[in-house]
């Protein structure tokens, strides 16, 4: 007997393989670039990115319906790209502000820009998973490299614990998932979501209580990723310890993966579930929203408010995803790429507050910024407005886009619980304004930012508020990857 | 039904140019250098002055035979949503517009020796909040306004958290809190309509003349849209039990952020109710109309009780403010024409008096350093130009025949008493509560002997101050005297707007006044002795009376 194996149809990872091709070639290069001269490697990562971005984006028009390969297990449409264009532009951004950074705190090494090319490559696969094993390969990979990331200053101790923490976390994530997979397939016999699918509809086993709790490991799994409420004790210890840019890595990238993977498996493979999942979620969403907001009030240090923040954000996010519809994953998409731009800002503003002997990461660090450094002052104003929500930035629209299609679903309370959370918000958000504007600076040494972080605030900047006076671009671009579920959504 | 989204006889984007002007103006300070004070005040009151000489010519192009909207502007802007970039203005609007680019022009002139410090970012802040509540006033598109009803609070955040008294950073959190609160149920409010009129048409919109033509909402949900519009716009009015965020941001914000708050922000909350809850809900309008009436008799009386009390004169207009505003908001639910109008023109009274109540008390700050009532007394005698002043804008705000206050307040009072005479009742002792606690201020701090040596050398109005309270008390005189044009502008529009919120008080007008007549001509009809005034029944006169 003779097997035939089909030739995969390789055109739809190139972009993938690039990202394999350019980290090992960066990996090589860096053996022959001097200590002092480490700069090099991520300017040449970014080209990389860059390119393998536009490369991804050709794909765009070529894909009104999406295209599987590999038997099915990997799948392209614009929901996948879309995301893969949210990760490629994170990992730019944060290539942009790690430049310096790195060099302030003496650990410029070459790894560092290939294992976050790893890590994206490890997203990328991610959202392309149409079986649950490749989206679990997707997983480690992402992870992998990101344990490393979290702990690259090993000297620092809080640096190490972050890592560590990280790095157990990342078990747990491994061995719900795992777990969650393993059941799903002793009930439905597959780990493809088509499959899956087809077989949960066939024997309607939408109340096959193995299903029920495999959704329920799923969850877990993929809440822990997203830091959703309960499993969001990890967040503030690792944004805190890690090296800023990494936390503003991981605080867009990995959530944004875990939540397109999330809305594929829960759409796609259990989409029958959905009554059990819809109050599962009801209740996540209320709990993190509330959670993430009212924790994040009683924070100090900068870092840790943007950590619970995400948290709080993560909540905004669900409200898409519950509402199963469109709009929802509109919402998401956009939603994600406003994050990115307004996140990465903050963030990169506490790492222009980096000086010598000075972390920066604590409110009191921002007194008086509006006096001594009146543009970066206006900058992060920019920034705070978006995050809690407020026009004209993207921050809004995007907030606007979840709203709406939670009120679509006919979820007017939970809707109403994210409105009172973006009243809290607010508050802790213009802390950091009133100690920029109202609160007089204290004599601190000169800030020395690199040309790289300048940059990489103009463009998000610029982004927060072009896309937010003039949203239709990219907000069409979202639209359109809600294609892929269209059949299956309300 | 077609829908008329108006006409723009200018042919160019006039309102757009009026509101975008001062962010134009703002943007240019953002680079000149801040050691160049002197430049930087004198060329932001050029742009307010401009601003508002530009938008002078609406009044007189404006065609009052109309209730279309007018200079219109409409293209698309955000097409995957079906938003519209949609200006225009009627009756209502154009009057707080103008009112907008008056009274910004004059309290950026208020300001140049009040601010001290950062004046750079002070005056940069002072005119993105004119673009702001500008856009308020023009937009028609819900998500429009919706964006510059929030835009508007991140300038005022601003100015009265630095340039405010000792507790300004409490004030100035709670006043954005306590908005965004209320907005966020508008926000879920208006998502709702936008999927409703999706509903009903296939047609993704924001529009508002769209939403007016064809959207149809039945009853019970109209009662909770109204109560999230309600709670966003009764916050900013403020209405009793919404206005504790007033007191605090009115006593801590700067003078000319007290004025702009006084005489522009709050008429944001009841133009609301007018532009949008009374239209687009009037079956939950009319059910709800006890209820705010109760909480706008409240409001008068509340509000003038606790201005009695004060011992800070700031304070003590600002609880005069929730008070004045409480009479607004009763006139305009009384659903009647005069009611409506009366509210509209009280908004630009209590805009003009209030704001230069504000001015008044920000210039006796000026010299003294001190706004407490105690440490006053026999200012007359010392700076008699001022207390003229004070004297005049004083009376029109308690409402004296001749000047404006009296004008608004009465066309107010009788739409409430033809709707109904026992609210009107209520709402009379606000006025005289008013008398009281204005009559008794002038008194303590004017009249009298000097008792507090500190108040002998003070300087009395110089030329800027001069400059900017003159044209207000010619505003005062002029309204109070001929208030013909104003009604003019907007009667038609009010008309309009009575015939949608309250579709049966012109039948049942014309119903009444046929009978009368009829009733009038055939006087022996009835079998009455000649000369009697009215041969109609005690029970039919009654009817009239209420109606008429």
């Amino acid at each position: 007997m003779s097997v035939t194996v089909p030739m995969p149809n390789l055109s739809l990872i190139v972009p993938e393989a690039l990202m394999v091709v350019l980290a090992c070639g960066l990996l090589m290069v860096d053996l022959f670039i001097p200590r002092d001269r480490k700069r090099v490697v991520g300017y040449l990562a970014l080209a990389g990115v860059i390119v393998v971005g536009l490369v991804t984006a050709t794909y765009w028009g070529k894909l009104a319906h999406p295209a599987t390969t590999f038997s099915g297990t990997f799948v392209l449409d614009r929901f996948a790209l879309f995301f893969k264009e949210v990760f490629l532009f994170t990992t730019a951004i944060t290539i942009l502000i790690s430049l310096k950074y790195l060099e302030i705190e003496r650990v410029s090494l070459g790894e560092y820009y290939a294992l976050m090319l790893f890590c994206t490559l490890g997203m990328m696969v991610m959202v392309s998973g149409a079986d649950l094993i490749v989206i679990y390969l997707g997983i480690e990979t992402m992870a992998l490299s990101v344990y490393v990331l979290a702990g690259f200053m090993k000297f620092d101790n809080k640096c190490t614990e972050a890592a560590l923490k990280y790095f157990l976390l990342g078990v747990f994530i491994s061995g719900f998932l795992l777990y969650g997979i393993a059941l799903i397939y002793a009930a439905t016999g597959s780990t493809q979501l088509d499959k899956i699918a087809a077989v949960i509809q066939g024997r309607e086993l939408s109340d096959d209580p193995l299903l029920i709790l495999s959704m329920f490991m799923l969850a877990t799994g993929f809440g822990l990723e997203i830091a959703m409420a309960p499993f969001h004790f990890w967040a503030p210890d690792v944004y805190e310890g890690a090296p800023t840019p990494i936390t503003a890595f991981i605080s867009v990238a990995p959530k944004a993966a875990a939540f397109a993977a999330l809305v594929r498996v829960f759409y796609h493979g259990i989409q029958l579930l959905e009554p059990h999942w819809q109050v599962l979620l009801w209740v996540v969403c209320a709990v993190t929203m509330t959670i993430g907001n009212v924790t994040a009030l009683l924070q100090k240090n900068v870092k840790r408010m943007l950590a619970y923040s995400s948290v709080a954000h993560a909540g905004y996010l669900l409200l898409g995803v519950l509402a199963a519809n469109q709009v929802g994953i509109q919402g998401i998409a956009f939603y994600f790429f406003a994050y990115a731009f307004m996140n990465m800002g903050a963030f990169g503003l506490v790492i222009y507050l980096r000086r010598e002997n000075i972390v920066g990461d604590d409110i009191d660090d921002f007194k008086g910024l509006a006096q001594t450094h009146p543009l970066l002052a206006v900058v992060m104003v920019v920034f705070l407005l978006s995050l809690a929500g407020i026009p004209p930035t993207a921050g809004f629209v995007g907030k606007f886009l979840l709203f709406a299609a939670a009120i679509k679903a006919g979820f007017y309370w939970l809707v109403a619980i994210a409105a009172l959370n973006s009243v809290v918000a607010l508050f802790y958000y213009f802390r950091i304004a009133k100690a920029m504007y109202m609160q007089n600076p204290e004599p601190l040494p000169q800030l020395s930012p690199g040309k790289g972080l300048v940059l990489a605030l103009v463009v998000v900047g610029v982004f927060t508020l072009f896309f937010g006076i003039y949203p239709q671009p990219l907000m069409s671009l979202a639209k359109d990857t809600a294609h892929t579920f269209m059949m299956f959504l309300s | 039904m077609q829908p008329n989204f108006g006409t723009n006889v200018f042919g160019f984007p006039i309102l757009s140019l009026i509101t975008y002007l001062p962010l134009a103006g703002a943007i240019f300070i953002l680079f000149v250098n801040k050691e160049k004070v002197k430049f930087i005040k004198y060329f932001a009151f050029g742009v307010a002055l401009v601003d508002f000489l530009i938008s002078v010519p609406l009044w007189f192009a404006f065609d009052r035979t109309t209730w279309h909207f007018q200079f219109v502007e409409r293209f698309s802007w955000i097409k995957a949503l079906g938003v519209e970039y949609y200006f225009g203005v009627d009756g209502i609007s154009l009057l707080l517009f103008l009112l907008t680019t008056f009274l910004t022009a004059i309290a950026v002139l208020s300001s140049f020796n009040y601010i001290k410090e950062r004046d750079k970012e002070y005056y940069i802040a002072m005119l993105v909040l004119e673009t702001g509540m500008l856009g308020v006033f023009a937009a028609l598109d819900l998500f429009l306004f919706y964006v510059f009803w929030e835009v508007m609070l991140v300038p005022m955040y601003f100015l009265i958290g630095i340039w405010g008294y000792e507790r300004r950073l409490y004030a100035a959190i709670k006043f954005f809190l306590y908005t965004l609160f209320g907005s966020l149920f508008m926000l879920i409010a208006i998502i709702s309509m936008y999927f409703l009129y999706h509903h009903t048409t296939g047609e993704w919109s924001f529009n508002y003349v769209k939403w007016l033509t064809y959207m149809h909402i039945p009853g019970g949900f109209q009662f909770w849209l109204f109560l999230a519009f309600f709670l966003g716009f009764a916050i900013k009015v403020p209405l009793f039990p919404f206005h504790t965020w007033l007191p605090d941001a009115h006593v801590e914000a700067p003078t000319a952020g007290s004025v702009i708050l006084a005489g522009v922000l709050l008429k944001m909350g009841t133009y609301g109710f007018v532009r949008f809850s009374l239209p687009l809900f009037p079956e939950a309008t009319r059910y709800f109309i006890p209820f705010i009436a109760l909480l706008s008799i409240i409001a008068i009386i509340y509000g003038a009780l606790c201005a009695l009390a004060q011992e800070d004169m700031k304070k003590l207009v600002a609880y005069s403010s929730v008070s004045h505003m409480g009479l607004v908001m009763l006139a305009m639910f009384a659903l009647n024409p005069m009611g409506i109008q009366g509210s509209v023109l009280q908004m630009l009274n209590h805009g003009v008096s209030t704001g230069a109540l504000f001015l008044i008390v920000g210039i006796i700050y000026e010299r003294r350093h001190t706004r407490l009532i105690r440490e006053f007394g026999g200012l007359s005698k010392v700076v008699p130009v001022f207390a003229t002043f004070f004297m005049i804008t004083m009376l029109s705000s308690i409402g004296l025949p001749g000047l404006n206050g009296f004008i608004g307040e009465f066309t107010c009072l009788a739409g409430v008493f033809k709707y109904n005479w026992r609210y009107a009742a209520f709402a009379v002792t606000g006025v005289i509560l008013g008398a009281a606690y204005m009559l008794w201020l002038y008194q303590r701090t004017m009249f009298g002997r000097i008792t507090n040596p500190k108040n002998i050398g003070i300087a009395d109005m110089n030329l800027r101050e001069w400059f900017y309270m003159t044209p207000l008390v010619i505003t005062f005189i002029w309204i109070g005297i001929y208030p013909k044009p104003i009604f003019n502008i907007m009667k038609v529009t009010v008309d309009h707007l009575v015939e949608q919120v309250n579709p049966t008080y012109f039948n049942q007008k014309a119903q009444h006044e046929a009978r009368l007549k009829k009733a009038l001509l055939n006087p022996t009809k009835s079998g009455d002795f000649a000369g009697t005034p009215s041969p109609l029944k005690v029970s039919e006169r009654e009817k009239i009376h209420g109606l008429d």
